[in-house]
């Protein structure tokens, strides 16, 4: 299937001269990195830029390293990197943990982590793990550079914060202080490749708090709020679980749509909750290999 | 129009594309490679992997301008000698019966290999979870794999 819009296409060797072909073009230009998303959207008609900017050509994007405490993943990132990378593994388990369950090894291997923010899709792997790490994006445009935190990232379906003419540069990603354990729980059709029809992502801290976020239960991915205030300070036992059920169901704002109905994915998101307290809990505690935080 | 060069299966070639021209496009139409099939156009189904520079990647996804000076391998540059060992596991075991899905699965199969020259069942499924095949069940294809990888 070929493409029928017509566009120029640029792979700007760095920042500046990246950051002045956008100050032209803004909102016509379309940034270009893994093409997993924009490719689809040329093919479909959503994306009609006048100009293709090929960020692959500045290496400062590839970086992905731990410095101060902060995992920085630069927009040129893949789930694959991130997925090899040692130091995601051990410690940042729930960023492997998410980047694992995105698509299939062939998309992995293109798609970036910050596209993937970008394109800020509801259903969005990546999302839950972002925001209960407190994640900050960082964005340059010709005027200067400015630091968004997560929370104030994903304004709707599909929609950032992010202006024309700014380019996401990385991701930093703190590590709590205290001892921590989390968990990404993803609902799918089937296993394999697929989007999700509601992901929860769940990190319990020392010391009894809770973080916990969504995808794909609200117009945009985000913390629950209302509920970790109900967990903070609570051993978890049957009647805080449905206390935690019921204050979800309450946050949420699910829609029906071809991968589900809202009423599925308002009772399986009790339930991916209840699961994935437990196994952030347990992993918490434990040492040593973890399951895959998948329903099967 | 521009003339981008890069290597397919060992041997340099140039090109001219148009920014918008899909690498799938351009090497069943222009370069005569026929081994990356059209799908779903969309990235979902696996048949027009290609390796890029080693790794696995939908050609249905690549603009075709991305590949200037990178390296891409299809299913005309496995075996092109003699047949891999996973392919003969694949004949031996009638892994595949239309045949639309295998050069994306050999692809996926063969970066697999390489990286995990052991898989186990589960590693197998994971890695070809992006490869659809619509005849087999996968059953055959998974033990072709695994017999080729010497885990059977």
């Amino acid at each position: 299937m070929a493409i029928v819009h017509q566009f120029s296409y640029a792979r700007p060797s760095n920042l500046d001269e990246a950051l002045a072909l956008m100050d032209r073009h803004a909102a016509a230009a379309a940034i270009l990195a893994g093409g997993t998303d924009l490719v689809v959207n040329l093919k479909e008609g959503r994306a009609r830029p006048s100009i293709v900017v090929d960020i692959k050509g500045i290496t400062e994007l590839q970086r992905l390293h731990v410095a101060d405490g902060k995992l920085e993943i630069g927009a040129l990132a893949t789930f694959s990197d991130l997925l090899r990378a040692e130091s995601v593994r051990t410690d940042f388990p729930l960023i492997a943990e998410s980047a694992g369950t995105v698509a299939s090894v062939g998309i992995r291997n293109r798609a970036t982590l910050v596209g993937n923010l970008c394109s800020a899709v509801p259903s969005l792997d990546c999302g839950p793990a972002l925001l209960v790490h407190d994640a900050q994006v960082h964005v340059v445009s010709i005027h200067g550079s400015r630091a968004i935190s997560i929370h104030e990232w994903f304004t709707g379906p599909k929609i950032t914060a992010l202006q024309p003419g700014e380019l996401v540069v990385s991701v930093s990603i703190p590590r709590p202080i205290k001892p921590h354990a989390s968990c990404y729980m993803k609902l799918g059709r089937y296993r394999g490749e697929d989007l999700a029809q509601a992901g929860i992502a769940v990190m319990a801290v020392d010391g009894f708090t809770y973080r916990i976020a969504h995808s794909a239960l609200a117009p945009a991915a985000r913390r629950a709020r209302f509920v970790e205030s109900i967990l903070d300070g609570a051993v978890l036992d049957q009647g805080v679980l449905r206390l935690a059920t019921a204050a979800l169901a309450r946050e949420i704002a699910p829609i029906t749509d071809m991968r589900a109905t809202a009423a599925y994915r308002r009772h399986l998101a009790g339930v991916m909750l209840e699961r994935g307290l437990r196994e952030a809990v347990r992993r918490l505690h434990a040492r040593g290999p973890v399951a895959l935080g998948r329903l099967p | 129009m521009t003339n981008i060069t890069f290597v397919l299966n060992g041997e340099a070639r140039t090109v001219a594309v148009d920014p918008h021209d899909v690498l799938l496009d351009v090497l069943r139409d222009r370069l005569g490679i026929k081994s990356p099939k059209a799908g779903c156009n969309r990235g979902d189904c696996g048949t027009c992997t290609v390796l890029l520079d080693g790794r696995s990647a939908r050609s249905c996804l690549i603009l075709a301008v991305e590949v200037a000076g990178h390296e891409i391998t299809t299913l005309e540059g496995v075996g092109a000698e003699c047949l891999t060992p996973l392919q003969e596991s694949c004949i031996a075991l009638d892994a595949f019966q239309c045949g639309y899905c295998a050069p994306g699965v050999i692809l996926t199969a063969t970066e697999l290999l390489r990286d995990n020259p052991h898989p186990s069942e589960e590693e197998v499924k994971e890695a070809l979870a992006g490869n659809l095949c619509r005849c087999t069940g996968y059953r055959s294809i998974i033990d072709a794999v695994m017999a080729a990888g010497g885990s059977p």
